[in-house]
This record gives structure tokens, sequence and C-alpha cells, in this order.
């Protein structure tokens, strides 16, 4: 099914040799992370742009967080998460009490709060949301457990370029009924 | 629009809902009975989940943790069956705080089975899947606390402006009620 996760594939065998992993790689690969299709999953090209930040599942957290990078919660987290152009992702083990704010957001754990999307929220079938969601698409497979509204927000159809109108002629004034009516000066 | 979904979170109303750009509340009304009146008998053993019902200290809970919306909230209401597994008062205090959940003129759905005599029937999930179409995925056989006839629903929604009843092919009695 396409919101299944696949098991991760070994790679294949580096062309050079890797650099060693750092400890967010090494941690990052612990963690059933989800990816979209259209998003790199190879690690290595991952760790070259950084990654995402990880919260472990034996971190707490209390307070404000607000980041410019993907983020993954998979430890308890209460208060404000805010990743207004980056993906969060709530890991099985995470738990997250907080109003989120973020592009993207996909749940595999727990979140008690009111959660906002620009993009996507993806709910999955292990994951249990409480709150009201603001989002653009939501995904919520089967067996997961929510409650809560959700609105869904339509992206506004960009506006076109407002185009010059014709100028009239200075001397003509209105010689259409239409110009005329639109000029608001109608003769008989 | 405003409407409130009993079923649970389902992709397919909540695709079917948000597009005709309306909000979803989603609230899965079955499971949180469970969860405060414990698991639901299967059969005739078991009554501790309809004994449960009258006390008040867990009625308290349930209300605290469902319904627990503003009056006039909603301008739809999706039941489906989960009333026909509420013992009264419950019952009546469940139905009364519909009532005062929905702005006037506001319509509820609500599914009973019609067979008498039965020891357990299945529960379902219902998803909308387009205007004409609902899939239904079954979750548990469970015990009724009552069936219902047209005199008692209408007894139930006395204080709604009006009840009207369709048979189904399923041994099902959908209830349309109007605030």
């Amino acid at each position: 099914m396409w919101n299944r996760r696949k098991e991760e594939e070994p790679l294949p065998p580096p062309r050079t040799a890797p650099a060693p992993p750092t400890s967010s790689q090494l941690a990052k690969e612990g963690i059933p992370m989800s990816t979209l299709p259209s998003r790199p999953t190879d690690t290595r090209s991952e760790g070259v742009r950084g990654g995402a930040a990880i919260i472990g599942k034996s971190v707490v957290l209390k307070g404000q967080v607000y980041g410019r990078e993907d983020m993954t919660i998979d430890g308890e987290v209460e208060g404000t998460v805010e990743l207004q152009e980056h993906r969060l992702t709530v890991g099985p083990n995470g738990k997250v009490v907080a109003t989120i704010k973020a592009r993207e957001i996909v749940v595999l754990g727990t979140v008690h709060g009111n959660i906002e999307t620009r993009e996507k929220i993806e709910i999955r079938k292990e994951a249990k949301v409480v709150g009201d969601i603001r989002t653009a698409r939501i995904v919520i497979e089967d067996g997961a457990y929510f409650k809560g509204s959700i609105d869904i927000v339509r992206a506004e159809a960009p506006k076109p370029a407002a185009v010059p109108k014709p100028q009239p002629v200075a001397s003509a004034g209105a010689s259409s009924p239409a110009a005329a009516a639109s000029a608001g000066d109608v003769k008989r | 629009m405003s409407i409130l979904d009993f079923a649970g979170a389902s992709q397919a109303t909540v695709s079917f809902v948000t597009n005709y750009g309306h909000r979803l509340y989603s609230d899965d009304f079955v499971r949180q009975l469970d969860q405060v009146f414990g698991p639901a008998p299967t059969g005739a053993g078991s009554p501790d989940f309809f004994e449960n019902q009258a006390n008040p200290a867990l009625v308290a809970d349930f209300f605290s943790l469902a319904l627990n919306f503003e009056d006039a909230s909603f301008d739809g209401a999706l039941v489906w069956d989960s009333l026909q597994f509420l013992a009264s008062p419950l019952l009546q205090m469940v139905v009364a705080k519909l009532h005062r959940m929905l702005r006037p003129g506001a319509s509820l759905l609500a599914l009973f089975h019609t067979e008498e005599r039965i020891e357990s029937i299945s529960t379902y999930a219902y998803r909308i899947q387009d205007h004409r179409t609902i899939q239904t995925a079954s979750r548990s056989q469970r015990r009724p606390a009552q069936i219902f006839n047209n005199r008692s629903l209408e007894k139930l929604f006395q204080d709604f402006s009006s009840v009207k009843f369709f048979l189904t092919r399923d041994r099902l009695r959908e209830v349309i009620v109007k605030r």
C-alpha cells in the first residue's frame, strides 16, 4: 500500500570511503522515520545536508522549540514547536503536548495540542492525536486515533499579474456605450 | 458548516466532508465508551459495561472526555449506530447533550438495528466514500443495551423538531432527526 513504510534496504557500497558517521546519523538510523517518495532516502546525502535535528526518546523538553531544519521528536516535548518551513516527525516513542506549526508533520506517536501545517499532515496507524488541525492536506491511516477538528485551508490560487489597462485616447472621450458606462457617463 | 462524526477519523469521511469546504470534528464515541465504562459485553454475560453507565462518577468522567463541546456548535452530527450501546439514563443524557450541541435546523443521522431478541450485533467503522456510498468496516460484536422501534425512537428524540425513519437492507433503521 502507498502508506506503508518500506523496510530500509541495505545501501550499495559507497564509491568513496565515507566519513565516519556522526552521533546524530547513528541516532537517526535507529529511528524508524518515514520519508516522502519525492525526497532523498539516502542517509548519506541527508548527512551532507545536515539531516534533521533529533530529540531522542530519553529526552524531556519543556518550553519553546523553534527550528530552521527538519526535526524528529522521539522523546517528550511540552510547550510549543515551530518549524515554519520544515518538516516535523513525531516518532513512535514521541509524546508531544504542544501547539505545533510546521510545513509538514508526520505523527507516529502521540500529540496533544493544536496543529497547523502549511502543506500536509500524516497521522499514521499507531498514532494518537488530540487537538484541532489546520492544514492544506491530511492523510489518516486506518487505526489512527484522532479527536478534534479538521480545517482544510485551501491554498489561494496565485493572482494573475495585473495587466495595465489600455489608456483611452485623451481627446476622443468615450466612443462606445460600454466604455461610456465604465466611465460612469452615459449619453443618450 | 461544522459536522460532528462519531465514527472516529477516517480518510474517506475527512476527504468527503472537507472537500465541500466544511469543518469536521472527529470523535470516536464507542472507543470512549469502552475507555470509561470498561470493555463492552459481547453476549449475555459481563454486564459491568451497562451497570457502569449508571455510576455518576464514571458518567462525569465520560462527559469530560466525550461531547465536551459548546452549545450550538454543529450543523450536523453523524452518530451512526453508537446510541444503541447506551443504557438509560446515560442514553437520554447523551441525546439531550446532542440536542444542545446542534444548532436549530441541524440534522442528525443515526442507525439502529431492527432485529429483536438478538444477543450481539456487529459494530462498524463508517466511511463516506461519496454522496451515494458508505463503506463499512467491521470492528467488533457487541450486545446492544436495547432494541428500538419507531415509537421508542420518537420518544427518544421528542425534543427535536422532526424524526424520519428509513428501513435499509441490512436490518438497520436509518433515522434522520432535525433539531
